[in-house]
């Protein structure tokens, strides 16, 4: 589980999260929703350390991820997969060796292991024939899947999606979507998802945030979601069905 | 961003560097690599150059001593001395930061605009350390072997250019280049060249690691690699030479 309270970001002097409080649940795919620029890519983007916040608490099941030193963040960063909005595989390192990364850093896995564990996630994603190819080489769908391949290499803890279907169409999202939702129930996996995709978030989306401004502007299921009264909110979904 | 922050922001960078490897091997493979590309890859060029600035250097001398009373030998005294204080790591770095210094930069660059760079990050990798540190390591181990090529090469296109315009004879050629050596000079051009190296690899480095945007952004960035390459190269030669010759 991760609990965010008090979350506050500014760049400058514009502040781009405003006392953000919120809890992610584990084994649930946790979906942040909002307009672009409303701060979701910069709480993804704190949670995970990329960006230092101003104020508040980034709690790791009770481990205050804000406040530790950075020996301790990085223990906690070995428990997180990350699937980037682009993928982000390493040109340079092939399919096998992208996922292989990971194990080959951080475990004492030998030869055998390391392969027998590739060859798992790689199937896991159905990309097992593509494992020599290099990320030029191959789709942005295919991309994604060896990102997610990556990221659940180690068995991570937490799963974070940024933005997993921008740029595909509607089929490839959707076996991502899947994809994503199998193995958040399969590792039990603390799963929070950036997307204004309505589609996905009626698919997978367990606990729903919406974000208006860098602030928590309504959260809820997804069967409330269409009855919210939230104007805001009603507005961002209306723009998506029509 | 003025230039005290960037200075600031640098040595920041290189401070970054000096952590605990995440796994020992994987640095050191990636060292490896970074040779193979740095050195192997530059050899060409640099045997090129070498070979014409020595063979420049020895017509333009030897046009310049039109003097009977001056001995033929001095021409290849004014090459070897030329060649090792000064073109040989000077000349060769500089084309250098241009070739190795823009690959390094975009290399990074690309990788930061593609988030290549946060998901080391995220991973609880070092990313700077584990980026830039072999390129760093590697051209702090290379490039002098470059020069010291360079150097060789510089005064055998010397010999076969003042042989072949008749300037000097092969004997005249090997007096001039054994009269009067010191030793120092060939330490000075390794502690210059290990200098320009680090200078290239670490600016270059920067440059790229910290390149936010896309592709017009990269290109940015590998254009100042290396003009910021370049003029700290010409900088740092002028100080050493303060300091070490004077």
């Amino acid at each position: 589980m991760i609990e965010i309270k008090n979350l506050n970001k500014s760049f400058g002097e514009k502040q781009v999260l405003k006392n953000m409080s919120a809890v992610f649940q584990k084994g649930k795919c946790n979906l942040v929703i909002g307009a672009s620029g409303s701060g979701k890519s910069v709480l993804m983007k704190t949670l995970v350390g990329l960006e230092k916040i101003d104020s508040g608490e980034i709690l790791y099941d009770n481990r205050d991820f804000a406040n530790i030193s950075y020996e301790e963040k990085k223990l906690v960063r070995r428990e997180i997969g990350m699937l980037f909005q682009g993928g982000a595989l390493f040109d340079s390192l092939s399919v096998y060796d992208n996922v292989a990364f990971p194990l080959t850093m951080f475990s004492d896995m030998n030869k055998s292991e390391q392969q027998d564990r590739v060859h798992f996630c790689l199937k896991r994603v159905n990309l097992d024939a593509a494992a020599k190819l290099f990320p030029s080489e191959i789709s942005g769908g295919m991309k994604k899947r060896v990102g997610i391949a990556r990221a659940i290499a180690l068995n991570p803890d937490y799963l974070f999606c940024d933005e997993p279907n921008s740029g595909l169409d509607p089929l490839t999202s959707r076996v991502i979507d899947e994809l994503i939702l199998e193995i958040t129930q399969e590792f039990n996996t603390t799963t929070i998802i950036n997307s204004h995709d309505m589609k996905t978030v009626f698919d997978i989306g367990d606990n729903i945030m919406f974000v208006y401004k860098g602030e928590k502007w309504w959260e809820g299921n997804k069967s409330e979601l269409r009855h919210s009264g939230n104007k805001e909110l009603d507005e961002f979904m209306k723009a998506y069905m029509f | 961003m003025n230039l005290v922050s960037i200075l600031g922001k640098y040595v920041l960078f290189i401070q970054s560097l000096f952590s605990k490897p995440e796994r020992f091997k994987v640095y050191w493979d990636r060292t490896m690599q970074e040779m193979n590309s740095i050195g192997v890859g530059s050899i060409g060029i640099v045997a090129a150059i070498s070979l014409s600035v020595g063979a420049v250097t020895t017509v333009q001398t030897a046009y310049q001593l039109v003097s009977g009373l001056v001995a033929r030998s001095i021409i290849s005294t004014i090459l070897r001395d030329s060649t090792i204080l000064e073109l040989a790591p000077t000349i060769t770095c500089l084309v250098l930061a241009g070739k190795v210094g823009a690959n390094i930069a975009s290399e990074l660059g690309n990788m930061s605009v593609t988030e290549q760079i946060d998901a080391l990050d995220v991973m609880g990798i070092n990313s700077a350390a584990y980026l830039a540190l072999p390129k760093i390591i590697a051209g702090i181990f290379v490039i002098p072997l470059l020069i010291i090529i360079a150097m060789f090469l510089s005064i055998y296109g010397g010999y076969i250019a003042g042989v072949a315009s008749q300037s000097l004879t092969p004997q005249e050629f090997l007096n001039g280049i054994h009269d009067g050596f010191r030793g120092f000079t060939v330490t000075f051009a390794y502690i210059k060249s290990v200098t320009f190296a680090f200078l290239i690899t670490s600016i270059s480095s920067y440059h790229g690691y910290y390149t936010k945007g896309g592709a017009l952004e990269v290109g940015k960035a590998s254009t100042k690699a290396v003009v910021y390459s370049c003029v700290s190269i010409l900088f740092a030669d002028y100080i050493l030479a303060q300091l070490l010759l004077n």
